[in-house]
């Protein structure tokens, strides 16, 4: 009898060579498409990048991008302040608060925000004479202060809803703990429940940002040339469809960039709870 | 007020029927777009559910761009694009000709697309709520892979992810109003008709936005029948 032999000596079986099924074949071939399609557009936009078009529109979409991003800067900050009244009325115990602020939410976020931006562009101007009186006309005369009222009322709603949502989720014992310290109660709501609510609310924050984002698109129908109102104001001149696909590519980076972004931020902010 | 109402009547003078026929279209055009959404979404389900890497993968790029395009842009690349394809193609055979395409049928192209790719997500967060012995369980009682879909994953898989989808539903239905910018006379391009002929854009991109209410009310309502119907089988428990 010979000693066996040692554990060095004794070699692992080969894994055994994965088989060719139907998932593995069909994943290929739609991998194979995709990487197909992605050159091809890789070298679309390659050959393209000296064509005339570019050369010619390219200072517009940089123009575009930055109005995209104006608008939604804007809008996210001015319906991050009004969210917070909002969020505040419509959980409150008193009925002429939470009902009309309820309806207020449930108004926008049930229309789309394209009619709403015509009721206020278009639907302001049935109002002239009396906007006019209170010195008002000048402001909804203007699509880009209507764009910007309409998209902050929109998110608004949509940021108040998080807000209450996230401000809910904080258990009533943060409340009485912060209460048995003796804690004033701002202290206790910017110290220790805002904090708490911040991290549940991050995420949809996150997504209302990218919403806003590819929401703000539909400032272009009513004449503000952001970066898909040049993009529609480059093909109506040239009639050349690299027009749509250059503000894919930038749309899809931005929101890209973003989320990842977004994603790097939560995880820093939520180290502490990582086990 | 009276005013308000002549116009808003149906008839001579009044716009309701114009008003009514762009709401047959904004409604038709979601209900034409659900179910391609849902089966394309539901395909890609599963392939994100798969455990076959490249399929994944597919499946993943496909949610990436069409989650990250706004859904406007989406809706000109598939009207444009389209055309400018079987344009090409036409010239390649010889022909030259100018197409133009049904903008209805681009919308719901474009809106399957994105209701999918969200749709998709839905599916593969219900998808995770399965535990892995309903699959066992069906293998033991000897039925194909197809058939413990089919009569087991399925029905549950409905029930979760219902919640999810209802909301997706009422998107879709926000969404159409996209497809007026291409000139579809949908809801929202019949209310600015009406505006600009009367002169009266606030009455009627207001009753618009009530009617986009009414029609979420009458959706929540039926969704909260579908849920209780999908989960019929609980009660007897």
């Amino acid at each position: 009898m010979t000693a066996a032999t040692p554990a060095s000596e004794a070699k692992r079986p080969p894994a055994p060579p994965r088989r060719w099924t139907n998932t593995r074949v069909l994943g290929h071939v739609l991998m194979a498409l995709w990487i197909v399609s992605g050159v091809s557009l890789v070298y679309y936009l390659g050959s393209n990048v000296a064509s005339p078009f570019v050369l010619k529109y390219w200072p517009n979409y940089i123009d575009g991008f930055l109005v995209t991003l104006q608008i939604v800067g804007l809008s996210l900050l001015i319906g991050a302040l009004l969210s917070v009244p909002i969020a505040a009325a419509r959980s409150s115990k008193w009925i002429i608060f939470s009902a009309p602020a309820y309806g207020y939410v449930y108004f926008f976020r049930g229309t789309p925000l394209l009619a709403q931006t015509f009721l206020i562009y278009y639907g302001a101007g049935s109002f002239r004479t009396e906007l006019e009186s209170v010195g008002l006309w000048g402001f909804f005369r203007e699509a880009w202060y209507c764009v910007i009222f309409a998209f902050s009322l929109n998110t608004s709603a949509y940021q108040a809803e998080i807000l209450r949502g996230a401000l809910q989720n904080v258990p009533k014992g943060q409340w009485e703990g912060a209460l048995a310290l003796g804690l004033s109660r701002p202290v206790t709501f910017f110290k220790v429940i805002l904090p708490q609510a911040m991290m549940v609310a991050l995420r949809p924050y996150g997504n209302e940002v990218i919403l806003m984002i590819k929401g703000s698109a539909i400032a272009s129908i009513i004449t503000i040339y952001d970066l898909m109102g040049e993009t529609r104001r480059a093909y109506s001149r040239s009639y050349d469809f690299q027009a749509y696909i250059w503000a894919a590519v930038l749309y899809l980076m931005i929101v890209e960039v973003l989320r990842r972004v977004w994603d790097r931020f939560e995880l820093r902010l939520t180290r502490h709870l990582k086990r | 007020m009276n005013e308000a109402l002549t116009l808003l009547s149906f008839g001579e003078g009044g716009w309701g029927d114009t008003i009514a026929r762009g709401i047959l279209v904004t409604v038709s055009l979601a209900i034409a777009t659900l179910p391609f959404g849902l089966i394309l979404g539901f395909l890609i389900a599963l392939a994100k559910n798969s455990s076959e890497p490249s399929l994944k993968l597919a499946a993943n790029i496909y949610t990436t761009i069409f989650r990250g395009l706004p859904e406007l842009l989406t809706l000109f690349l598939v009207y444009f694009g389209v055309q400018i394809g079987i344009q090409q193609g036409l010239k390649l055979i010889g022909f030259d000709a100018y197409i133009e395409v049904n903008s209805f049928v681009a919308g719901m192209v474009a809106l399957a697309l994105v209701f999918s790719s969200y749709a998709s997500e839905a599916f593969l967060s219900a998808f995770r709520g399965i535990p892995v012995g309903q699959y066992e369980g069906g293998n033991a009682l000897g039925l194909s892979r197809f058939k413990t879909m089919r009569f087991i994953i399925l029905p549950q898989l409905i029930r979760l992810a219902l919640p999810a989808l209802g909301n997706l539903w009422l998107i879709l239905v926000k969404e159409t109003s996209l497809v007026s910018v291409i000139g579809l006379a949908d809801l929202v391009r019949e209310a600015g008709i009406a505006a600009r002929v009367t002169k009266e854009p606030f009455l009627f991109f207001g009753v618009a936005c009530l009617v986009y209410l009414v029609l979420a009310m009458i959706s929540s309502i039926g969704l909260a029948w579908v849920e209780r119907w999908s989960k019929r089988g609980e009660a007897a428990r």
